[in-house]
């Protein structure tokens, strides 16, 4: 809509269309005079804990022995952080308080990326910094706290010095240890996750406008045989976007169970 | 519809790295509420239910052991029943055996008893009647003997006192003769 708008506009010449209007507009325009008020992203967060809310909810009510499909694929969704993220990184000892936790973060991620691939949604919550920043910012909060709750002081010092290291390397190595761990660790978190998710976001948007400039604003067949080839090729795009956002969600909460086991076992490493 | 110079003017600070902290906070809240609520309902229900199906299965398997264990011990009851009642039934065997033996063994011994009654009876009797007959025979003999030497002799041997006599005489010949040959024979 936007580009149809921004490209009338111009007289000619397709205009791509910008990072800025993944920032979509509100919807409801309160506290729009402190910044973005309650935009589609905050309704999609909103949304995907609903959405999650329910759907275990439902499936899980009856808690029946033998499961119907739908408690078996919820079940199955909950093994999967239990035992893959949960048990297998956490290890059996430590595992079991963490799968709410780990639970939470991988359908949190996996449902606001999958809204990027629903009709009308068509954006993942994650392509924004914002969001993402949220999320990693909880992950380092609680990998941190976890780590000096259980270790101490000597969280730091297990986390910046590195064992079998020669004594005059550490001046050089605290300091990138340090840099590593406790800062580019949680950008990396967070921007791995939005740039792969505004990535596919732009590459849809484009796909779109692309289209729909030219099949709708230029003459000819050519350009619109071109438009029809564009939204061909989005087809098997919008699937590898799909194998993105599992994939994406996976990594962010498997990275976040790595973390937290290694602030839970700091001092065997 | 939103005009250009709105867009543009957005455009102008989009760096995507720079976040929206009203999105921040946003999330940041959905986040926490999802987990409580996970906590508190979606993951206990899941491992109750996890919990209560692995129950029902090793309580089945549980089950199963005992039905195994008590059909053992019954078939272990049955066949100890089954030898007791074979060790019985020969043990009966063996004392009607055993009876009959001994019911044969007394009729064998008390029909040899009466078959030696019988014969000592017959015995008895066959000695009273040769005596019988002995006595008999003697008198008869006597008299027979008598009447012929009467016949050859006359009327002169009437008198009883001396045939008496003669016929005493000559039965006593007659024993002596008996005992010499029964003595002889022995």
């Amino acid at each position: 809509m936007h580009s149809l708008a921004l490209a009338a506009d111009d007289e000619g010449g397709f205009a791509p269309p910008t990072i800025s209007e993944t920032h979509l507009p509100e919807i409801f325009p309160w506290m729009a005079e402190w910044g973005s008020g309650f935009g589609k992203n905050m309704l999609m967060v909103v949304l995907a804990v609903l959405a999650i809310w329910w759907f275990f909810s439902f499936a899980i009510r009856k808690q029946a022995l033998v499961p119907s499909r739908l408690q078996f694929v919820a079940e199955g969704g909950y093994a999967f952080a239990r035992n893959t993220l949960g048990r297998d990184i956490l290890g059996e000892k430590h595992f079991k308080p963490w799968v709410p936790f780990l639970f939470t973060v991988f359908f949190f991620v996996l449902f606001n990326n999958l809204f990027g691939a629903i009709p009308f949604l068509q954006m993942p919550t994650f392509s924004h910094a914002g969001s993402a920043y949220a999320i990693a910012a909880i992950i380092w909060v609680t990998w941190i706290f976890m780590g000096f709750k259980l270790h101490g002081g000597r969280f730091l010092k297990l986390m910046t010095v590195p064992s079998g290291v020669p004594k005059w390397l550490l001046p050089l190595l605290i300091p990138i240890e340090f840099l590593s761990n406790f800062l580019i660790r949680p950008l990396t978190h967070s921007l791995r996750i939005m740039a792969v998710m505004l990535a596919g976001h732009i590459i849809v948007m484009l796909a779109g406008s692309g289209a729909e400039f030219l099949i709708a604003q230029q003459e000819g067949i050519g350009n619109a045989s071109l438009g029809v080839l564009i939204l061909l090729g989005s087809i098997p795009l919008y699937f590898l976007e799909i194998i993105m956002m599992v994939l994406q969600a996976f990594v962010f909460a498997l990275l976040t169970a790595i973390y937290i086991q290694g602030s839970i076992e700091a001092d065997a490493h | 519809m939103i005009s250009t110079s709105l867009i543009q003017a957005a455009a102008e600070d989009a760096n995507p790295l720079v976040p929206n902290l009203w999105e921040t906070l946003v999330v940041i809240l959905g986040f926490l509420v999802l987990l409580f609520v996970v906590v508190k309902f979606i993951a206990p229900a899941f491992e109750k239910a996890y919990q209560d199906r692995r129950n029902a299965i090793e309580g089945g398997l549980s089950q199963a052991e005992e039905a195994k264990a008590e059909a053992e011990a019954m078939k272990a009851e049955y066949e100890q029943n089954l030898a007791d009642s074979r060790a019985e039934a020969s043990r009966i065997r063996e004392e009607a055996r055993a009876e009959g033996a001994q019911i044969v063994a007394e009729h064998k011994e008390k029909a040899a008893a009466e078959a030696a009654r019988i014969t000592e009876q017959a015995q008895q009797q066959i000695a009273a009647e040769r005596q019988q007959a002995a006595v008999t025979l003697r008198q008869d003999v006597g008299t027979l003997a008598t009447q012929l030497a009467s016949r050859i002799v006359g009327e002169a041997l009437e008198d009883d006192a001396r045939s008496q006599r003669v016929v005493d005489r000559f039965l006593a010949d007659l024993d002596a003769e008996q005992s010499n040959r029964t003595g002889a024979a022995q």
